[in-house]
């Protein structure tokens, strides 16, 4: 359950940015969450509700809006892009290793909706 | 009711965490203090493994331990009596990781006339990779019996590592493991991990690893 970590760093930071713009109450989050992150974003939404009930000064009731980004991953041997999840770190095209993630990885606030 | 305004954040979720990991990266610079975070699976051997590094290092520095649980104290009574050396247990209250506020926290409560201080990590591969303790050096422990694929498995714990500890060497041959296969699996994900194959029971590698730390700790006092 790192996620409860995970919303109690969120609920930190937007308090933080709450508070600079003198908001009276935070209505939404957006997050952009990646594939491979290692973020699930099913178990993040379910200790949202309590966390921002129970941790949050600004947030009571606030919701949360997940972006998944896809995982993909770029071959420096053939040049080549390719699904993460369903390959992993071995080119499917040409078996080289030289592999890296373009896209997958985020854990990303993208905006917040306040009041 | 009033206008709902939209701000733009952009910043990752491990944010907040991670300004406080280098706030305290700083602060233990300039304190000369050299943190260890160490992490393994449940039953790896992190704690006989503490135990005998702790007996090659005592001679050489002032060395503090960080045990974090869930919850009990046998660890920190364990280091205790296997070294003398104080032990201070910090429960992370059921949560599965410790954040850089938790660490710095543990280490308020330390006396800070020390050269040394190693954090046993909760057991487990996923969580506490994914939260800098704010930590000089990271290292893991794998033991022979969890299997030499965990590289594949859990990828960032072995990417976030500086130190890799090979434990229980001593049953390679029971578990079907390979060296040279575990070796290529980390390389895959971290290029610059070092590799230390050791046996906590009956001290094999563990004068190497510990030569590893004393180096490490000079790197970061100059």
């Amino acid at each position: 359950m790192h996620e409860l970590g995970i919303v109690f760093s969120i609920i930190k930071q937007v308090d933080g940015v709450a508070r600079e713009h003198n908001a009276a109450s935070v209505k939404e989050v957006t997050l952009e969450i990646g594939e491979v992150s290692g973020v699930v974003p099913k178990y993040l939404s379910d200790c949202w509700k309590w966390a921002v009930d129970n941790r949050s000064e600004f947030m009571k009731g606030c919701e949360l809006r997940i972006i998944p980004i896809m995982a993909k991953t770029y071959c420096e041997s053939c040049e080549k892009t390719y699904e993460t999840v369903k390959f992993g770190k071995i080119c499917p095209y040409c078996k080289s290793e030289k592999t890296y993630l373009l896209t997958g990885n985020e854990t990303y606030i993208k905006d917040i909706k306040v009041t | 009711m009033s206008e709902v305004k939209v701000i733009e954040i952009k910043k990752s979720i491990f944010n907040a965490n991670e300004i406080d990991a280098d706030n305290l990266r700083k602060e233990l610079k300039k304190k000369k203090i050299f943190l260890l975070n160490l992490m393994s699976s449940p039953g790896a051997g992190k704690t006989t493994t503490l135990i005998k590094l702790i007996n090659n290092l005592k001679a050489d520095y002032r060395i503090a331990v960080m045990e974090a649980d869930i919850d009990s104290d046998v660890d920190a009574i364990k280091i205790l009596e296997g070294t003398g050396v104080k032990a201070i247990q910090l429960h992370t209250g059921g949560m599965c990781h410790l954040d850089a506020e938790m660490t710095k926290q543990g280490l308020d409560n330390l006396n800070l006339d020390i050269d040394l201080v190693i954090l046993e990590n909760v057991g487990n591969l996923v969580c506490p990779a994914e939260f800098d303790t704010g930590a000089c050096k990271n290292m893991m422990i794998l033991s022979v019996p969890e299997g030499d694929d965990k590289p594949l498995k859990y990828p960032l714990m072995f990417q976030v590592c500086d130190i890799v500890a090979i434990n229980k060497i001593d049953c390679m041959e029971l578990f079907d493991f390979s060296l040279e296969r575990v070796e290529k699996y980390i390389k895959q994900r971290n290029e610059k991990a070092t590799i230390y194959p050791i046996c906590a029971k009956d001290g094999r590698g563990i004068s190497e690893l510990a030569d590893k730390i004393r180096q490490e700790i000079k790197e970061w006092r100059e």
